[in-house]
């Protein structure tokens, strides 16, 4: 039994989070929190609204868009802009936009490369910001469980993996030299259990996506495609079927795998995630590619 | 299907209800390669059931590539993170792994155990509440044994398993086990280790008593590795009597509010408590817990809370708040142990910046008393400190600080070292005590009686405010 001055594995969890991201706003000039619109992007605006209470959040939400996200999560982003008040800026490459780079036609490394890393990178120069928050979490994959929860990056947005600064009990390293910035991983220590545990506890609001529901469908390279707007190529053999499905993870839609599924409500997704045992990035094109492909994005300065 | 998973199946709410009062336990794993440090990891990992079909299948594709146990599957490959790391075949960072039973949460802070990385192992050690040490049932205690326990005692983790594995090796000798049991523990009393330290018997690559009780060892009547993991009593580790709040950041919305926000490093709070702000010693009432979810009557060590006060007085980040009737002392000047972390090396009088909790401020080594050889833990004299050395120093700040000694409080007696040039951090560092030569008068000495008395008074009569004595 856990007595009344004792805290929770998520309380805990809870504290070491609001205790990062008010680190980060006291000690920097200019601190932006990504917005990715996903579950781990809930979670972390939601812990962000708890360290500043009753205050609103004393910095803007950056989220990069490729212009291939789900049209739900566009929606569900302004509608929470609204309802929390806080600052969204928004950035598309706009040379991406103007060769028209498309998942479908350029393949994922392209369209990741200009629209994801290069429009991040963009953005953060033209903003100039010294801390930028992600909500990476340490259990996703193996490359970030050496990752720290202070990630040094250098003027280009570098990560070196051996050039981390060291990091000890909850004292975080804030000084960086001018162009230099640090990006910092509240949810570090969170699993994926974590999140959805949390999310259900809290009512943290998602995107409906996370859900199972009828959607169009279509199959590509084994790989279920939802037809969200009229740019999906249909090849030869390809048709679009009405599914039972739900996503485990969110991204660009072309590049983002449905999976089969009846989970309607939060404890039904958490059963399904606990019976069959997949990790959730699977469903993620990027991935895949090679050993360490998520090591290389990184130290290009993917996040 | 497993127990567990037929559980979730049939009743996913009832499951979760259970695990939303699981505790944390964070725990390092010191050893190196050939301890079998990663497999015993990856045997944790895969007999809790952590291990996903994809990860496995891609550690069966690697094995075959790289692995080590030929056509087995490899467990270690499932730890072994980052890509260079795995061409040159060694661990050479910090990992964090992640698992979870019915019982608890598991944060694993993987350290390799070569000699050259002792900053590694202060850094995992650091948050941890308990110290895996792993030994080679063929070759004993090591000196790498002994390392790992001299930084893991420097560290204040207050319980230590010492895993005697492969004892597959040894065909499960009971003689040998005692051996090496007898021994550690003759070690561990020379330098003053923990009092709680277990010895395990145990093999990761078959599982004998990682998670089941093994059928080889019958003269072994202790826990499982898992068992202990599970139910070792943690709480009682934390401060719940000396309250400090070391004030991160002031959340000034608009004019009528003023909350001064921190996490509550130990000891408890409750509305109306008469509160001290120190350096600047002045004084209010606590008017308000807040929180996001409501106001709170009381909170307590780990708690990132927000204070408001009955009175509008001076604070901001880098003060603590304490209780009027029991205050930490303040000096400028302190004994410290400090692991250095840096090519260059540690110089007297060279100023660098110093954070401790939320406080920054300058300083520098004013002398050194001895370094301390981590394998023979002998003290040398030292002028300086290189990359991995341990030493024992006197610190001098440019203001002075209200401190815990780290032993007794981590957070306010533990420090990290800046260089002011490169702004890497070089250093970490342990308070032990405020240094005799400082300015300061000494505390007089009191008497048992003067004590016990002390403490009636405090608990009987708490509005007098007497001051704690030790």
């Amino acid at each position: 039994m856990i007595d009344t001055k004792r805290l929770t594995h998520l309380k805990q969890l809870e504290a070491e989070s609001i205790h990062i991201l008010r680190e980060v706003v006291a000690e920097f000039d200019n601190p932006v929190m990504m917005y990715s619109v996903g579950k781990d992007s809930a979670v972390m605006l939601h812990l962000a609204l708890k360290a500043f209470f009753p205050a609103k959040l004393p910095f803007p939400l950056l989220h990069v868009d490729t212009g291939w996200k789900f049209k739900e999560m566009i929606e569900f982003r302004d509608k929470r802009a609204k309802e929390e008040g806080f600052e969204l800026l928004v950035h598309t490459n706009p040379e991406g936009v103007e060769k028209s780079i498309n998942p479908f036609v350029h393949g994922s490394a392209v369209h990741t490369d200009i629209m994801k890393t290069e429009g991040l990178k963009q953005a953060l120069n033209k903003y100039k910001f010294d801390a930028v928050f992600g909500g990476a979490r340490r259990d996703e994959e193996k490359s970030r469980a050496k990752e720290r929860i202070y990630s040094f990056r250098d003027k280009n947005h570098r990560w070196d993996p051996k050039n981390q600064r060291p990091e000890l009990w909850s004292i975080y390293n804030s000084r960086v030299h001018k162009g230099e910035s640090i990006r910092v991983f509240p949810l570090s220590n969170w699993t994926e259990l974590d999140i959805w545990q949390y999310i259900y506890l809290e009512h943290i609001p998602i995107v409906p996506l996370y859900f199972a529901k009828k959607r169009p469908i279509v199959q590509k390279d084994g790989i279920k495609i939802m037809v969200d707007d009229e740019r999906v190529p249909l090849e030869e053999g390809e048709e679009i079927k009405e599914e039972m499905v739900r996503f485990r993870t969110l991204g660009c839609y072309p590049l983002t795998g449905a999976v089969e599924s009846s989970a309607t409500t939060l404890p039904e997704i958490i059963q399904e995630m606990l019976l069959t045992k997949t990790s959730e990035r699977q469903g993620r094109v990027i991935d895949n590619d090679s050993a360490g492909s998520m090591e290389k994005k990184k130290m290009e300065g993917y996040f | 299907m497993s127990i567990l998973e037929k559980k979730i199946a049939a009743d996913i709410e009832s499951y979760l209800k259970e695990h939303e009062n699981k505790e944390l336990l964070r725990f390092i794993t010191c050893g190196s390669v050939d301890d079998g440090k990663s497999t015993l990891i990856g045997r944790l990992l895969h007999d809790s059931k952590m291990i996903f079909e994809d990860q496995l299948a891609a550690i069966k594709k690697d094995s075959k590539k790289s692995g080590t146990t030929g056509d087995e599957f490899d467990l270690s490959l499932l730890v072994d993170g980052l890509q260079s790391e795995r061409e040159q075949g060694i661990t050479i960072d910090v990992a964090y792994r992640y698992f979870t039973t019915d019982k608890r949460k598991f944060i694993i802070a993987d350290t390799p155990g070569h000699e050259q990385y002792t900053r590694n192992m202060a850094t995992g050690a650091s948050t941890a509440d308990l110290a895996i040490i792993l030994i080679d049932a063929r070759y004993g205690i090591q000196t790498q044994t002994k390392r790992h326990s001299f930084i893991a005692k420097l560290l204040g983790i207050k319980h230590i398993v010492v895993a005697v594995n492969k004892m597959d090796l040894i065909d499960f000798s009971e003689d040998v086990y005692e051996n090496i049991k007898k021994e550690y523990l003759s070690f561990a009393k020379d330098i003053e280790l923990s009092e709680d330290i277990t010895l395990i018997p145990l093999s990761a690559l078959n599982g004998d008593n990682v998670v089941d009780v093994s059928q080889k060892t019958p003269w072994y009547k202790g826990e499982t590795l898992l068992h202990l993991l599970e139910n070792i009593e943690i709480g009682s580790d934390r401060d719940l009597v000396h309250f400090r709040l070391p004030v991160q950041y002031v959340n000034r919305p608009n004019l009528d509010f003023r909350g001064y926000c921190g996490t509550i490093s130990s000891g408890i709070i409750s509305v109306g408590d008469n509160i001290t702000v120190l350096p600047s010693k002045k004084s209010s009432k606590v008017k308000e817990i807040v929180t996001y979810d409501g106001n709170l009557e009381y909170a307590y060590a780990q708690q990132a809370i927000t204070l408001t006060l009955e009175d509008e007085i001076d604070i901001s980040r880098g003060d603590t708040i304490v209780k009027s009737d029991e205050q930490p002392d303040s000096a400028n000047a302190f004994d410290v142990n400090i692991v250095w972390m840096s090519e260059e090396p540690l110089l007297k009088h060279k100023s660098y910046l110093i954070k401790r909790a939320s406080s920054v401020v300058a300083g520098s080594i004013k002398c050194f008393y001895y370094k301390t050889d981590v394998n023979t833990q002998e003290h040398q004299s030292a002028n300086l400190l290189n990359l991995n050395e341990i030493g024992h120093a006197q610190l001098e700040l440019e203001t002075s600080l209200a401190y815990d000694p780290y032993i007794k409080n981590k957070a306010m007696g533990s420090f990290i070292i800046i260089d002011r040039v490169t702004n890497n951090t070089v250093g970490a560092g342990m308070i032990t005590q405020k240094s005799q030569t400082d300015s300061k008068t000494k505390a007089p000495e009191y008497g048992e009686f003067e004590i016990e008395l002390n403490a009636l008074i405090r608990k009987h009569f708490p509005h007098w405010e007497a001051k704690e004595i030790f």
